[in-house]
């Protein structure tokens, strides 16, 4: 168990809990952020002007933690290029296809107890522990 | 107008609470799901905080006719679990497992401008793009993609 951070793990959770929340609260949507951010690439008229608030949000909260809070955004990424390209591939592919990603399925399907996001989450927690064991064994973690 | 704007709030208090769990921290993310080396629970933890409180908001916020700046709910009522639900689950976790990234914390720390995060981004919302693009292709053949699109996805742009 390295760098095991229970406190800060569970009141950062706690506050991604209510930031969803908030979005059921006040608009009526699931807080899917893959979702919210792919109705971006397509104008639909309706859709736009509360996807790209959410995303701003998104961003201002980047700002404020890299102001306050900067060791959370000391980001340290040890992969080549094609390496990350691919990667983010894949999870925009795959979010879309898989209709959401970590926070639709993850927390707001699952916490809904909805079939097909405890599948889903079930899923990619496998295949993503799969890829991460595959990166750290077969390539040292330096692909 | 104040219906879209007040998703704002719900943004920020995300990158906040991704940001003080550290999930904006790839290490991490690749630390938790790499289980056979130095594991760290914390995803678990953030999942079970986040979860925890919307297993109970969501209840309370459903008894409610419609939210407080919509006119309706607007849910998820899709129950089968088909096809492109499992993979796309599938290649989303190997993406997310290579690097460390998912969408929420990869959108937040953009305003780093560190290169892998843009790389990251522009590539994600290039197969975003790409799968929206060649879904509604396939979906619009009269077997289109052998029964791997949904059928409600037809004629989307």
């Amino acid at each position: 168990m390295e760098h095991f951070t229970p406190v800060s793990s569970l009141i950062g959770g706690i506050i991604i809990g209510l930031a969803a929340s908030l979005m059921l609260f006040l608009n009526g949507r699931i807080c899917g952020v893959s979702g919210i951010f792919g109705g971006l690439l397509h104008f639909k008229k309706g859709e736009t002007l509360w996807r790209s608030s959410f995303v701003a949000g998104l961003l201002c909260g980047g700002v404020l933690l890299l102001l306050y809070h900067p060791q959370s955004m000391a980001i340290n990424i040890p992969y080549s290029g094609p390496t990350v390209m691919l990667a983010g591939l894949l999870v925009g592919i795959g979010t879309r296809m898989g209709s959401g990603c970590t926070s639709g399925h993850g927390i707001c399907g699952v916490s809904r107890l909805a079939p097909r996001s405890l599948i889903a989450t079930g899923v990619f927690l496998a295949s993503g522990s799969i890829a991460a064991i595959a990166v750290n064994q077969f390539m040292g973690g330096q692909a | 107008m104040m219906a879209h704007v007040v998703t704002f709030l719900s943004g920020l208090l995300f990158a906040l609470g991704l940001g003080i769990s550290q999930m904006t921290q790839p290490q991490k993310i690749t630390d938790f799901l790499n289980f056979i080396d130095g594991w760290d629970p914390s995803l678990l933890l953030v999942m079970a905080g986040a979860s925890g409180v919307y297993f109970i908001t969501h209840q309370l916020i459903l008894r409610r006719p419609a939210p407080v700046m919509g006119a309706r709910f607007q849910l998820p009522t899709r129950r089968e679990i088909d096809r492109p639900l499992i993979l796309g689950a599938a290649l989303f976790g190997i993406g997310w497992g290579m690097v460390g990234f998912c969408p929420g914390p990869a959108l937040a720390s953009i305003v780093t401008g560190n290169e892998s995060v843009l790389i990251f981004v522009l590539a994600m919302g290039v197969g975003m793009y790409a799968f929206e693009v060649l879904d509604v292709r396939f979906s619009m053949e009269p077997d289109g993609g052998a029964g791997l699109l949904p059928r409600h996805q037809v004629g989307k742009t």
